[in-house]
Formats: structure tokens, C-alpha cells, sequence
């Protein structure tokens, strides 16, 4: 039991942090740079996209045995277009305002590789509670990188915050807007295109940084430990 | 030579993608008249905000015509519905577009009463600057409101500009090409609707010869 715990533990701090797959593996750049122009464009665009990971890693992972290894990509493909196709419209009718701001999302998120990256090379080989778990923490990791960007992006070039929640959480969100400094103009290059490229490169720095800090530290340890060992 | 070993993927391959059709189909099939009486439903709520319920009674959104108009959509057709109480014009609401927003298109819905009074107006669609042109989203700013009531007569033709350029209309600095292209629009739709008067609300379908 314990042992399965950490192995959970593993699956999750992996998909967060030592394998985030925007910022470590550096894939689904598309959608990240399009549209994490906001901290709520980057919300609604991380939600569809970890449901999206959650349910695909699930069905592969279920039909796993009946798959041989030639026919795996295209099978793989179908089933996660026709899945996301059949939620697309089915959202479309059972929560039609949800849809009006999630339904722009479903298209950039079939096209993320992320997804492909996932059923390949993780749920085709475990069981669905690990599949299952694994996508939720790669579409959380991927979810926390958008919304830092978002939030960077939209302080910056507008100085507020979770401007236009409203759109996503409903009138209960009116004021939920930080007017963290007020400004006329606001740097405007941040929420342009190079302002997605300039940021996702020094979180990458900034992430690389940290790492490189933890992997010294734990030399260092090591080091001191042998020689305490030395010493007895 | 083991035929199993191209048979066996193929016969699977083939499984799927017709389960994954038969489920789009499936899908499909019970969403699609849904999906169009939320566009009817959609599109009525939208002409509603506008021109409110209660001051027409006839079927608004059945009750529309196309026409031919390059000056009011570049790309051809203009789409024009109309309220009606007792048989007699309320105002109409025409499906415009502004070839010359600073990134494109801008899509507007114009609503006209039978007056000539402007009811309101409204951006359907645009491509503009995220957090610099998107202020003509009524969603976003009130900007869009300073259009109703206003007229062809008040204020006068010459005052159709935004400020900058001598009008009567506001606009947010840093961005003046989008505004300058939603007044420069709903003046020459207005001009247009006044040439035609009556015809709008008698036509049956194409109004000819009806370029302003």
C-alpha cells in the first residue's frame, strides 16, 4: 500500500514539476503561447486541456491490450479526435455558456501534442488509476505553467489580474478584477505575440535555475556525507 | 508467410475508426436539431437586447431578408430583420461589417428604428488588439453605448468621426483606427437605410438597385 502511494506521489510531483511538460519537456507551445494572454483565458484553456488529458489517458490506457504496436498512432488519433469531437458537441448542448468560452479551447487542444505525448508514451503502458492520475498531474503542471504566463502577461500589459472572470465563473465574478497599478498604456508588447515567447523563456530559465540549485545542493550533501563516512 | 500479421491490425484499425464514426454519427444526429434552436434562440436574444420583445409583435427572426450591399460587407451580402407591431414598422436590424478595423473585419450588428434613430449597436465578431482595440465589446466597456438614440440629424453628418478626427464620438487612446471604422460604418448604414425607407419593410427579398 505504501509503496503504491509513492509511486502515486511520483506520478504527480513528475507531471508538476521534474517532467512539466510545457516547461521541462517543452511541448504544447502552440496553445500556451496563443492563449495565455490572461490569467482567465489561460484558466479555461488549462481546464479543457487537463479533462481532455484525464480522458484520453483513460480510454488508452483501457484499450491498451487490444492495440498492436503498427496500428497504435492512428488508432490512438481516432479515438482521441472522435472522444474530444463527441464532448466538443455534447458540451455544445447540455452547457451551451460553458461552451461559448471552453468551445474556442477544444480545437488548439486536439492539436496539442501534449495528448499524443501522453497516451504514447505513458497510458499505453500502465493501468488506467496510474493513466488516470498521470494525466490529471500533466494537465495540472501544464495548467500552473499557462496561468503563471497568463498572469505575467496580463500584469504587465494591464496591470490587473483575473480581468474578465466573470466570463468564465459568472456574475459571482464581477469583482474579482486586482488593479494591482494603474496605467494608460501599459506594456503593451506583453500581451503581443513576442510577449509569450519572451516570458515562456525565462520561466524555462527560471525553472532551469532552481534545478540546477537543488542538484548542487544535493552534491554538496552527498559530499559531506562521504566524508563523514570517511571520517568513521 | 503469415497473413495473420496484416490481417489481425487491419480488421482492428478498422473497428475503431468505425466506432469512432458511428459515435460522431450518433452524436451528431441528436445534437444537431438542438444546436439549431440554440443559434435561432442565440441570435433572437441578441436582436432582443437591442429592440426589446415587447415592442414588436411578429416572428423577428423568420422575418428577415438578404441584400446585396458591397458598401455595407465587402464580401457581398448584408442580412436585414425586421420588427413589425400590427403590420406596421418598429425598426430593422441589419448584419453589417467594417472591412476596415486595424486587424480586418469587424462584424457589427446596427438596429435602426423606423424613426431613423439609431437603437443601438453592436460587435458580433472582430479580430482587433486583445486589451488595447477590444473595448467595443459591450462585454467589456460601455464605449459601444454612446450609439444609442443617436441620429443621421443629431449629431449632423460632418460630426460622424471620432474626436480625434473633429466627430462627435469618443474613442480610448492607442487605439482610434477601430472606432474610426464602427462610426464610419454605422453612418453610411444609416445613410443607407434612410435612402431606402420604406423598401426595407415592404421587401420580400432582394431590394434592386439599392447601392446608396
Amino acid at each position: 500500500m505504501n509503496e503504491r502511494m509513492t509511486g502515486y506521489r511520483k506520478i504527480f510531483m513528475d507531471g508538476i514539476w521534474h517532467n512539466n511538460h510545457a516547461l521541462v519537456a517543452l511541448l504544447g507551445l502552440c496553445p500556451l503561447l496563443a492563449v495565455s494572454n490572461n490569467v482567465v483565458n489561460a484558466l479555461g484553456l488549462g481546464i479543457a486541456t487537463t479533462f481532455v488529458l484525464a480522458m484520453s489517458n483513460v480510454s488508452i490506457s483501457l484499450i491498451r491490450t487490444w492495440i498492436t504496436a503498427e496500428i497504435r498512432i492512428p488508432v490512438y488519433v481516432t479515438v482521441i479526435a472522435a472522444q474530444v469531437t463527441a464532448v466538443d458537441v455534447v458540451m455544445e448542448v447540455m452547457m451551451p455558456s460553458l461552451h461559448a468560452i471552453l468551445g474556442i479551447f477544444i480545437p488548439l487542444i486536439v492539436t496539442n501534442c501534449i495528448i499524443l505525448a501522453r497516451a504514447e508514451g505513458y497510458a499505453s503502458k500502465n493501468t488506467v488509476d496510474k493513466a488516470l492520475l498521470d494525466g490529471l498531474s500533466i494537465g495540472l503542471g501544464f495548467s500552473l505553467a499557462l496561468i503563471f504566463l497568463g498572469g505575467m502577461r496580463e500584469l504587465l500589459g494591464n496591470g490587473t489580474l483575473f480581468a474578465q472572470a466573470n466570463m468564465l465563473f459568472g456574475s459571482m465574478a464581477d469583482n474579482w478584477t486586482l488593479h494591482v497599478f494603474e496605467m494608460d498604456y501599459g506594456v503593451l508588447l506583453a500581451i503581443l505575440p513576442p510577449g509569450a515567447f519572451i516570458g515562456l523563456g525565462l520561466m524555462i530559465a527560471g525553472v532551469n535555475m532552481i534545478k540546477a540549485r537543488q542538484k548542487k545542493k544535493q552534491t554538496v550533501s552527498i559530499a559531506i556525507t562521504d566524508i563523514g563516512l570517511a571520517a568513521k | 508467410m503469415n497473413l495473420n500479421a496484416f490481417i489481425r491490425p487491419a480488421i482492428i484499425m478498422a473497428a475503431f475508426a468505425a466506432g469512432a464514426a458511428l459515435l460522431l454519427w450518433f452524436v451528431y444526429q441528436h445534437a444537431t436539431p438542438i444546436l439549431a434552436q440554440h443559434q435561432q434562440e442565440n441570435l433572437l436574444a441578441q436582436l432582443n437586447t437591442l429592440v426589446p420583445s415587447t415592442v414588436y409583435d411578429n416572428d423577428l427572426a423568420k422575418d428577415k431578408i438578404t441584400v446585396n450591399n458591397k458598401a455595407l460587407n465587402a464580401k457581398g451580402d448584408i442580412t436585414i430583420y425586421r420588427a413589425r407591431h400590427s403590420a406596421q414598422p418598429v425598426a430593422s436590424l441589419l448584419l453589417v461589417s467594417a472591412p476596415n478595423g486595424y486587424s480586418g473585419e469587424i462584424k457589427l450588428l446596427v438596429a435602426v428604428w423606423a424613426d431613423g434613430s439609431l437603437a443601438g449597436v453592436r460587435v458580433l465578431a472582430h479580430k482587433e488588439t486583445p486589451g488595447l482595440g477590444d473595448y467595443i465589446e459591450e462585454k467589456r466597456s460601455p464605449w459601444v453605448h454612446q450609439f444609442d438614440g443617436k441620429s443621421l440629424n443629431a449629431p449632423t453628418i460632418e460630426r460622424w468621426k471620432v474626436k480625434k478626427d473633429g466627430g462627435a464620438f469618443t474613442y480610448n487612446t492607442g487605439a482610434t483606427i477601430t472606432p474610426r471604422a464602427i462610426v464610419g460604418t454605422v453612418a453610411k448604414t444609416l445613410s443607407w437605410v434612410q435612402a431606402q425607407g420604406q423598401r426595407i419593410y415592404a421587401a420580400s427579398d432582394n431590394i434592386q438597385g439599392a447601392q446608396p
